[in-house]
């Protein structure tokens, strides 16, 4: 239980990096401190706190958080290392700190190289995943992701609902490389008006920054369907398991909140804190769809738990000698 | 650089982390120009020179917030300042020749030209450099600031300077108008740089006046640049020891 607590704190300190560094892109601010890893020649942890000024603030606060971050998944992975009987959960602690190094390798080498937009957006779209990868690490180590959620009955099989959601979810990662694309090609007010484009249903001109914040616009669309059709199919079909009900409406509540931001962002010729609020609500629509999709596909689980599944201290003993 | 080279530089840092620095720096020294003797002949060079009108109203100049920095916020209130205007003439527009040297050759010179951070705001705005001349980049604030070169054809740089009085020299290799300047650290500093092969050029200043002296007599297109208005171009023809009087007119 501890180590699942731990997972959860893991995971939430990973949302909060992710808003930092949507603050970080939303001032402008990644290169108001040239140097990497060390901050205007300090070590990172040595900077004076008075020198936290303009631009500085976000981005040297941003590694310091990642430092913190990058430091509990190290701990967690070791924690899980120890304390963990399943080796695919192992792993994925294994996979999170090489995600989350690579994380921090690809923050220093775009601050070294003046944030090149393939870098830039690797760093947004790794960022995600690290989230997904701590996320996932707290569901599985969860009281109730081990009993298999079976206080109701057996999870249903449902094949048409676990295509839909882990479609949502795949569209819904899509949909922010999309936008961290947008973002970091400048290209978040290239179409200034919502809901209309330049007046226009489709705008009327186009120029690859258009283009991309269109189908960023399209994405919304096309990932809206999805949800809605995944949270319908929940609602109709699987009322009773609130293990789906409850990430299924937390999941349109978080989408509608996001379409919100998105559009205030526009509006409101991207004021940081929306922006930023809208990198980490995104972030969050992703992180419950996947628990959803995963949730959908427990059963399936249980193969890669093989025996381990059927016994009754399942998850409590230490992961030695289990391998 | 390559990019695996890039990739080794990369890792190497990440291996380097240096301890209760922040106050070095090192300078990249300005390679020694190659001697070229001056084309120009004293007896039949004329000049140029002339004014940049503003017709209508410009924008109000905005106060600055600059509260991000409490040492800037010290230095008093500040404004915005895209357009200088001083009775009709707007000023920080870097007039130049861009064509009609031919191949002439100029000696570059060995003074450097002096960017200076000073009040969170940089001096000059807008200048004028040649390429391989040396360019020092001063911080006279007792704050950071980063100094952030954007050019298109020359070696990108971003340099922090954390203490009042580092220097950075930096030298241009090539040719290129305009080189943006930034601070990241303060997004309101912007600054400007005309970098040439020759030393024909000039920022407007009080009235929108500039002056370009020892021009060898020829036809040139002479452009002014704003930061804001954009460019403009005229055609002028230079007789011995002539010097013409232009004028530009930028409309908002």
């Amino acid at each position: 239980m501890r180590l699942h607590l731990y997972a959860v704190l893991v995971a939430l300190s990973t949302a909060v990096l992710i808003f930092a560094g949507g603050l970080v892109t939303s001032t402008g601010s990644g290169l108001s401190v040239p140097d990497w890893p060390t901050t205007y020649g300090w070590f990172m942890f040595t900077f004076p706190l008075e020198n936290m000024v303009g631009g500085i603030r976000f981005e040297h606060t941003h590694r310091l958080i990642a430092s913190t971050v990058g430091f509990l998944i190290v701990v967690l992975a070791v924690w899980l290392r120890l304390a963990e009987p399943r080796r695919w959960v192992r792993r994925l602690g294994y996979v999170a700190l090489g995600a989350v190094i690579t994380q921090g390798i690809l923050g220093g080498i775009t601050v070294l190289w003046f944030l090149p937009d393939p870098i830039s957006i690797a760093h947004a779209s790794l960022a995600q995943l690290v989230f997904c990868l701590t996320i996932a690490i707290a569901l599985t180590t969860s009281a109730g992701w081990k009993r298999g959620y079976s206080a109701r009955g057996p999870m249903p099989d449902d094949r048409i609902l676990q295509q839909i959601a882990s479609a949502t979810t795949v569209l819904v990662y899509l949909q922010i490389l999309v936008g961290a694309t947008m973002r970091h090609t400048d290209a978040g007010l290239a179409i200034p008006d919502f809901p209309w484009a330049f007046g226009h249903l489709v705008p009327p001109t186009w120029d690859p920054k258009i283009a991309i914040h269109f189908a960023h616009r399209v994405g919304a669309l096309i990932v809206t369907l999805f949800t809605l059709a995944t949270t319908f199919h929940v609602f109709y079909h699987h009322r009773s398991r609130p293990e789906l009900w409850r990430p299924s409406a937390l999941l349109l509540t978080l989408l509608t909140l996001q379409i919100t931001l998105g559009a205030l962002t526009v509006l409101s010729q991207k004021h940081y804190i929306i922006n930023s609020l809208h990198v980490v609500t995104g972030a969050s629509v992703l992180a419950t769809s996947l628990v959803l999709t995963l949730r959908t596909r427990r059963r399936s689980f249980d193969k890669l738990d093989g025996s381990q599944a059927q016994d009754p201290a399942y998850g409590m003993r230490p992961a030695r000698g289990h391998a | 650089m390559n990019t695996y080279l890039r990739c080794c530089l990369a890792f190497l840092l990440l291996g380097s982390v240096a301890c209760g620095g922040g106050n070095s720096e090192s300078a990249s020294a300005p390679a020694p120009a190659a001697a070229v003797a001056d084309p120009v002949n004293p007896e039949t060079a004329g000049g140029l020179k002339g004014s940049i009108k503003l017709e209508g109203t410009p924008p109000a100049a905005q106060t600055i917030n600059r509260r991000s920095d409490p040492y800037c916020e010290q230095q008093g209130e500040a404004k915005t300042q895209n357009f200088v205007v001083d009775s009709g003439g707007l000023e920080n527009v870097f007039v130049y020749v861009k064509d009609g040297l031919g191949d002439m050759k100029f000696p570059v010179p060995t003074t450097a030209v002096v960017l200076d951070q000073h009040g969170c705001t940089y001096a000059p705005r807008v200048f004028g450099i040649q390429a391989g001349q040396p360019l020092e980049i001063l911080n006279s604030d007792e704050t950071l600031h980063n100094i952030h070169a954007l050019p298109m054809n020359n070696r990108e740089f971003n340099r922090g300077q954390a203490l009042k009085g580092l220097k950075h020299t930096h030298v241009f290799t090539t040719a290129e108008v305009m080189v943006p300047f930034k601070c990241d650290v303060h997004n309101w500093m912007n600054a400007w740089v005309g970098v040439l092969n020759h030393p024909f050029y000039a920022v407007s200043g009080s009235g929108g006046s500039f002056d370009i002296e020892k021009l060898p007599p020829g036809t040139y297109t002479i452009e002014a640049w704003h930061e804001k208005l954009g460019t403009q171009t005229q055609m002028v023809t230079i007789g011995p020891k002539e010097t013409k009087e232009i004028s530009f007119t930028f409309k908002l």
